[in-house]
């Protein structure tokens, strides 16, 4: 097996003395669409969080593709990187928020071009025509002009999945993309996260969605307060947890 | 008659709604305050009109003299370039206010206290006097050599003085206008903007100071009425803007009502444009928010006038007779 595309660590995180992650270690390997679950204040948005360094860990290591996550180690001791490496490693992981977090001001479009052009230095034409694709594949096409508001819920994941397509990411993390949507909208983002995955691409998914972690996840993590408990193929998970509390959390979610 | 009714409603094609047209409930308070306003109003423009005092024709023979045109485009020039500074000014403490160097919040913080808590007139009187500070203003290597050296009494002109008083003023109240837009912005669009690879200044730019510009362009609309007002305590430092335009040439012809009713009369031609410009920039900045902006003063008098109407004529006549 070649390098994993995310390794975790021992991972630790603090909130003041609030301790959210108390040593956190697992691997996703290229490819692979890993389901994290768990009660909410369990620790799996945070840790997502961690792996693009949107909050910083306060001990152990995380690798993305074998680089080592906001930091340089030189010798045996760290270094931070500056912002614009930090930024280059943001880039190349895409993101998915509970609250899609859609430029408001503006159009789909717009807010697709943005980071390829801004960020990657794209020519806007070839932006705008990758734009197009993109919309499309979302299942999207005629709304390029669109702005925010004037989308549904559904309608404005799949352009925030879009949005971070436009990257050519080689991870995406998804953080409750359902969430925040209305019981039939949660379809039409899960077929084109259905589809994402089918395509080859390295997913790691925090969601309540147990249907679609069962159908489209290699591996679910079962996280609680701060501690991965259980973790393996979904089948086995879900069908027979070994421990007392993932059981209590599938008897209520499923 | 019950059965075809209960037949009727689900089954038959829908008939097309009854509008209501109800008669409205009375409002005789309305009429009476709307009555004594306009009694009031119309004794008030009939004083006006008619007091000799009031210089009228004065008023006509100065409004567009020579010394006045000039006072107003200087008074135009002041309003916009000192807004100008403010502005960038208060949007470069606003940044900074919210930077994660400490020192760099002190330094914000000490220019907003230094600057809102002295007033205008007082910073106004410290520029124009400034040479009797610093008479030679030196820039350079702090405590190190010297590169450039200009003379204040020559550089520092009255006009300089003026610039340099309103618009750095103005720069403490526009940081906390900018910062409270900033703050208006979701901080998911400051995280959807890191995950794609931006940098700090870039993200402000691009993706937080458009959105904040919803928030915080009704108040830099305030603010500039109220500098162009403000413009007018220049002119204890005989800068000839509007007011001391006027002043010049009541102090020879010693008609100074008329004369500052001039003035008056070209402030509020200002402050009117200045409201209508500022409908259409938060048009602008208002796109993509599902929210219409809400219409003008003016606007909402003419359709509260327009119901009226409507309501009276809607009234059918039938109905009429009965009350």
């Amino acid at each position: 097996m070649s390098e994993p595309m995310v390794k975790a660590e021992a991972v630790h995180k603090r909130f003041g003395r609030n301790e959210v992650l108390k040593g956190i270690t697992l691997e996703v390997a290229a490819g692979e669409v890993m389901c994290l679950l768990g009660p909410s204040g369990s620790g799996k948005s945070t840790f997502l969080r961690c792996i693009n360094h949107l909050e910083k860990i306060n001990s152990g290591r995380i690798w993305v593709d074998g680089n080592l996550v906001g930091y340089r180690q030189k010798g045996d001791r760290l270094h931070e990187i500056s912002e614009r490496d930090v930024a280059e490693e943001r880039a190349q992981i895409g993101m998915v928020f509970q609250r899609f977090n859609l430029f408001g001001h503006m159009t789909a479009e717009q807010n697709i071009i943005e980071a390829p052009i801004r960020v990657a230095g794209l020519k806007p034409d070839v932006a705008r025509a990758e734009a197009k694709l993109l919309m499309d594949r979302v299942g999207l096409g005629d709304r390029l002009g669109a702005y925010p508001a004037q989308l549904s819920g559904g309608q404005q994941q799949r352009v925030a999945i879009a949005r971070a397509l436009a990257m050519k990411p080689k991870l995406m993390l998804f953080d409750e993309p359902t969430s925040a949507l209305d019981p039939e909208l949660v379809g039409e983002v899960l077929d084109v996260m259905r589809a994402l995955a089918a395509d080859g691409m390295t997913m790691v998914v925090v969601t309540h969605e147990t249907g679609f972690a069962k159908e489209v996840g290699d591996t679910v993590v079962f996280m609680d307060d701060g501690v991965v408990v259980e973790s393996g193929d979904p089948a086995a998970v879900f069908n027979s947890p070994q421990h007392a509390r993932t059981q209590a959390f599938l008897s209520k979610v499923l | 008659m019950a059965e075809a009714d209960q037949q009727s409603e689900p089954a038959s094609a829908p008939a097309a709604p009854v509008e209501i047209k109800a008669v409205p409930v009375r409002r005789p308070g309305r009429w009476v305050a709307g009555f004594l306003i306009i009694v009031v109003a119309a004794a008030l423009a009939k004083s006006v009109a008619t007091n000799p005092r009031f210089g009228w024709s004065t008023v006509g023979e100065y409004l567009f003299a020579p010394t006045v045109m000039d006072g107003l485009v200087k008074t135009i020039e002041l309003t916009f370039l000192s807004m100008l500074i403010g502005i960038a000014i208060g949007v470069l403490l606003a940044v900074m206010r919210l930077s994660p160097n400490p020192i760099v919040v002190a330094a914000s913080g000490f220019y907003i206290w230094l600057f809102r808590g002295t007033p205008v007139l007082v910073q106004l009187l410290f520029w124009a006097f400034i040479a009797a500070l610093y008479p030679v203003i030196t820039l350079g290597v702090p405590f190190g050599p010297g590169l450039l050296s200009f003379d204040a009494n020559t550089w520092i002109t009255p006009f300089v003085a003026v610039l340099l008083g309103l618009g750095l003023n103005e720069g403490a109240y526009m940081s906390e206008i900018v910062r409270a837009g900033l703050l208006s912005v979701d901080e998911g669009q400051e995280e959807a903007a890191k995950a794609l690879g931006m940098r700090r200044m870039m993200t402000m730019r691009r993706v937080i100071l458009p959105q904040a510009m919803r928030v915080i362009i009704p108040p830099t609309g305030n603010e500039t009425i109220g500098m162009l007002k403000t413009t007018s305590l220049v002119s204890v430092l005989a800068y000839t803007e509007l007011l001391y335009a006027v002043q010049l040439i009541y102090a020879t012809n010693y008609k100074q009502i008329p004369l500052l009713i001039v003035a008056s009369i070209w402030y509020l031609v200002l402050t009117t444009i200045l409201s209508i410009g500022q409908y259409f920039i938060e048009r602008h900045y208002g796109r993509g928010t599902a929210r219409a902006v809400p219409p003008t003063l003016l606007m909402r008098i003419w359709q509260s006038f327009s119901t009226w109407r409507h309501t009276k004529v809607d009234v059918p006549e039938q109905t009429r007779h009965g009350l």
